[in-house]
């Protein structure tokens, strides 16, 4: 395979097929009424016609390990940018035809994809799609992912004694020096969430991307020297070989050229205190991610 | 200017301005077969994709130099406003400048300007097999034709002073996966191409057609038939798809009239079981004879591969005193030197991070690890499936005597994911995933020694960029990074002494040429050509 980037994507092309897309299905939905015939096809696409199939499930296996699993990891379990798909509570719809749609025709505005989009081979077909998401509903967690905490003790804790809030934003409201949570616990694991508490220099959150970047920024703790001596530390929003955009713990911007620096020390080392059990029990861990989760799934 | 002249309207005068005109244009649109093969005198010119047959990517013009470089500007930015990778090398030959673009767009420009003399785009169908972008790397140009391989699998000529096509030959049936994203090399009268559609189950071949009528010469399948020695070096039938696709340009050597191509991965590119064997000639270095196609020798780099390591890097001719050579970073992660004569191993060494070797074979060929394959859970192996490096062009210049490479660091915890072949689907039997480590994935510019295999110097890159390098006597090397830096360093130092922010990442390899005594510098990032000079 020349070139692995799998996630380039012409953004505006896409969303003129997409609106191409949308204004396709709605004007069928007008025809259906007319015309009889428009109506098997838009159909075929509410129902998994495959429904609890063990042997299309295994099909399913490989379409995602070819087609899904570089973003949304080995077992559906949530990668690098993809959401953990085994959560019964899906964003963008749990529904056979919200799969089917989201799949199909992606996500504006996220790093989803349309099928066939990535540029990546000539997309699934409509029954390799529905292998797909037998898969999916195979690997999907039978009881509910809620956590059994408690959502308003748990955002209390967020906005309150956590103290969350001074550097991650949740509905508009918080700090800038860690990523927005309002999307996150839709979107990963309990298990991710745990570790990311609980260890967050082991995995460092993803920041800025652009359009044609292989790789997005992480949120890299960096420490400089400017040249009348101020040393100022803080997070890195977005640098290059020359330069670096970075906020201060004040959550001042700073844009700096790094020949200009006295010092300039990046370090993965997060900037979140990793908190233990003695500083956030699991039991009030479980109810922040009750906070985010409820959030998450609005 | 225009007034003056219209004073002087004598038909006499006219007419002899016509016929001058007439004659300066077409000695500008004829490039001969010998203009290829002399491509040193003319250093103005680009005229090939790695700007002479021996793939040195060097560009002989010192005007912009280590005491100048640092005052170097943009003159201009051509637009194609495609979206996706723009990865190709323009040529220039006599003040103009033919690229190609996303979707298999051509174009001639006004080298000095960038001012659009003509612009052609194919008319591609909607189900085309591209595995990796609608990309295109560039032309090849003789004769008054420029010659442009396709996504839908098609050598094209065109008219290099309309972009009309003059011919339009069908290498192979796209819906099958076949596709053409590399820049043709012309040899005497001969265009030849090889495809691309490692992941799609292809029988990979390289095709020489006849540069006045498109007529195809010869073929030469990179997967060999019944009867074909190195047909037993698959299992059953599974070298019907084997794959092996040669989707970089290859460079040639006259002296030996020997044209020097390489090859991609085999077929499914992860998945060993069902194609036991070391699956000739994927990811080889294959030395063909340019008139008949017929193979004078081969080198497999990675055997039996299961990683994706195709070994599609622009092979590079060096001399050193009486020994000929030919020197490859490969995407596996070791940087070989082989005599250009016989096919032998002289060394190798890695360049990169290997994990998936600590041993060598008698011949000096680095040895797998039983346990590097890919299993069906993950197995974490260095490089990883990008490579430590890839397509984008390294550089030789002869005035360091080193190989500029870009490298990538990066592993990869590479699964299989078995799957059944359907021909024109994609074919993986494979899938990837960044690993979990807490070191990022990065980059650098490598400056080899090819004598010693040692770095001399690097460049780190913040993440791993898809830029090739150019060289030039004056002293400089040039590259450009993921986060859209263009940049000139030190070829002897590696110091930066000039950078431009593009404002995308580079995913294309720069050249070089110069129009009325001034010498100025290409590339493609995002989706403009930009071109740059001393002010």
């Amino acid at each position: 395979m020349p070139a692995s980037n799998k996630s380039n994507k012409n953004g505006c092309l896409l969303r003129m097929q997409r609106l191409v897309v949308h204004r396709g299905r709605s004007l069928a939905s007008v025809a259906a009424f007319v015309f009889f015939f428009a109506a098997p096809q838009l159909f075929a696409q509410d129902k998994n016609p495959f429904a609890g199939d063990a042997k299309v499930a295994k099909l399913g296996e490989s379409q995602f390990r070819a087609n899904c699993a570089f973003c949304h990891g080995l077992g559906a379990r949530g990668g690098g940018r993809g959401p953990d798909l085994t959560r019964a509570q899906k964003r963008h719809g749990n529904a056979d035809a919200d799969l089917f749609r989201t799949i199909n025709e992606g996500v504006p505005g996220t790093a989803m994809p349309q099928n066939g989009a990535t540029q990546q081979g000539v997309g699934m077909t409509e029954a390799e799609i529905w292998q797909l998401i037998t898969y999916i509903r195979s690997v999907q967690v039978k009881s509910s992912a809620q956590p059994l905490g408690d959502a308003a003790h748990g955002k209390a804790l967020f906005f309150g004694e956590a103290v969350c809030y001074t550097c991650h934003m949740v509905e508009g409201k918080g700090g800038r020096l860690g990523p927005d949570l309002t999307t996150t616990g839709s979107a990963r694991s309990t298990d991710y969430l745990i570790d990311s508490v609980r260890n967050p220099s082991r995995r460092l959150a993803q920041g800025l991307s652009e359009a044609m970047k292989e790789f997005s920024q992480e949120y890299e703790t960096v420490n400089v020297e400017t040249a009348d001596g101020q040393k100022i530390s803080g997070v890195i929003l977005n640098e290059d070989h020359f330069t670096v955009q970075m906020l201060d713990l004040r959550e001042q911007l700073h844009l700096f050229e790094k020949d200009k620096l006295r010092a300039f020390e990046k370090s993965r080392k997060s900037l979140m205190p990793a908190y233990d059990k003695n500083m956030l029990s699991d039991k009030d861990l479980q109810d922040i991610l009750a906070f985010l989760l409820s959030v998450g799934a609005q | 200017m225009s007034k003056p002249l219209m004073k002087k309207s004598h038909c006499a005068s006219l007419l002899l301005l016509v016929v001058s005109g007439l004659a300066a244009s077409s000695a500008q649109s004829q490039v001969t077969p010998q203009r290829l093969l002399d491509s040193a005198k003319e250093p103005q010119n680009w005229l090939m994709y790695s700007g002479d047959y021996s793939g040195h990517r060097f560009s002989a013009l010192d005007q912009i130099n280590t005491s100048n470089a640092a005052t170097m500007v943009p003159k201009w930015a051509y637009q194609t406003m495609a979206g996706g990778k723009f990865e190709t090398t323009p040529l220039v030959v006599d003040g103009i400048l033919y690229g190609t673009g996303q979707d298999d767009r051509a174009y001639a420009l006004d080298a000095r300007t960038g001012r659009p003399i003509w612009q052609y785009q194919r008319a591609l169908p909607a189900d085309i097999r591209p595995c990796c972008g609608r990309v295109n790397r560039g032309l090849a140009i003789l004769g008054d034709k420029v010659f442009l391989g396709t996504l839908d699998s098609h050598v094209v000529a065109l008219d290099s002073k309309t972009g009309n096509v003059l011919w339009d030959a069908t290498a192979f049936d796209y819906r099958k996966g076949y596709s053409i994203t590399l820049a043709p090399l012309a040899i005497k009268n001969l265009v030849i191409v090889g495809v691309s559609g490692g992941e799609y189950g292809i029988r990979g071949f390289i095709d020489a057609y006849d540069a006045g009528t498109g007529e195809r010469k010869w073929r030469f399948y990179t997967v060999p038939g019944p009867g074909e020695p190195g047909h037993e070096t698959w299992e059953a039938d599974s070298w019907k798809i084997g794959g092996a696709p040669a989707w970089i340009t290859g460079s040639y050597d006259p002296a030996t009239n020997t044209t020097f191509w390489t090859t991609g991965n085999p077929s499914p590119s992860n998945r060993g079981i069902g194609r036991a064997g070391d699956n000739l000639y994927s990811d080889s270095l294959l030395a063909l004879d340019p008139d008949t196609g017929k193979l004078k020798w081969y080198f497999q780099f990675t055997r039996h591969d299961e990683h994706d390591w195709d070994a599609t890097q622009v092979p590079v001719m060096i001399d050193q005193g009486e020994k000929h050579l030919i020197a490859q970073a490969n995407r596996n992660g070791f940087f070989y030197v082989i005599d250009r004569s016989t096919g032998k191993l002289i060394s190798s060494n890695p360049y990169a991070k290997v994990t998936w070797s600590n041993s060598k074979d008698a011949e000096g060929r680095p040895l797998s690890l039983k346990d590097a394959s890919p299993t069906l859970e993950g197995n974490r192996v260095c490089p990883g499936a990008a490579g430590a490096t890839n397509w984008m062009s390294p550089t030789y210049d002869p005035q360091t005597k080193l190989f500029y490479v870009t490298a990538r660091e990066q592993c990869d915890i590479f699964s299989t994911a078995p799957q059944p072949f359907e021909e024109g689907h994609a074919y993986y039997g494979s899938a990837y995933f960044p690993n979990d480590d807490t070191e990022p994935f990065w980059g650098a510019l490598r400056a080899i020694d090819p004598e010693t295999g040692k770095i001399k110097w690097e460049w780190k890159h913040p993440s791993p960029t898809w830029s090739g390098v150019l060289s030039s006597a004056g002293g400089l090397v040039f590259t450009g990074d993921a986060e859209g830096n263009f940049i000139a360093l030190d070829a002897a130092t590696g110091k930066a002494l000039w950078h431009f922010q593009c404002g995308a990442s580079v995913y294309s390899s720069p050249m070089s040429f110069a129009v009325d005594g001034k010498q100025y510098v290409s590339v493609a990032a995002g989706s403009a050509l930009f071109t740059f000079a001393l002010p």
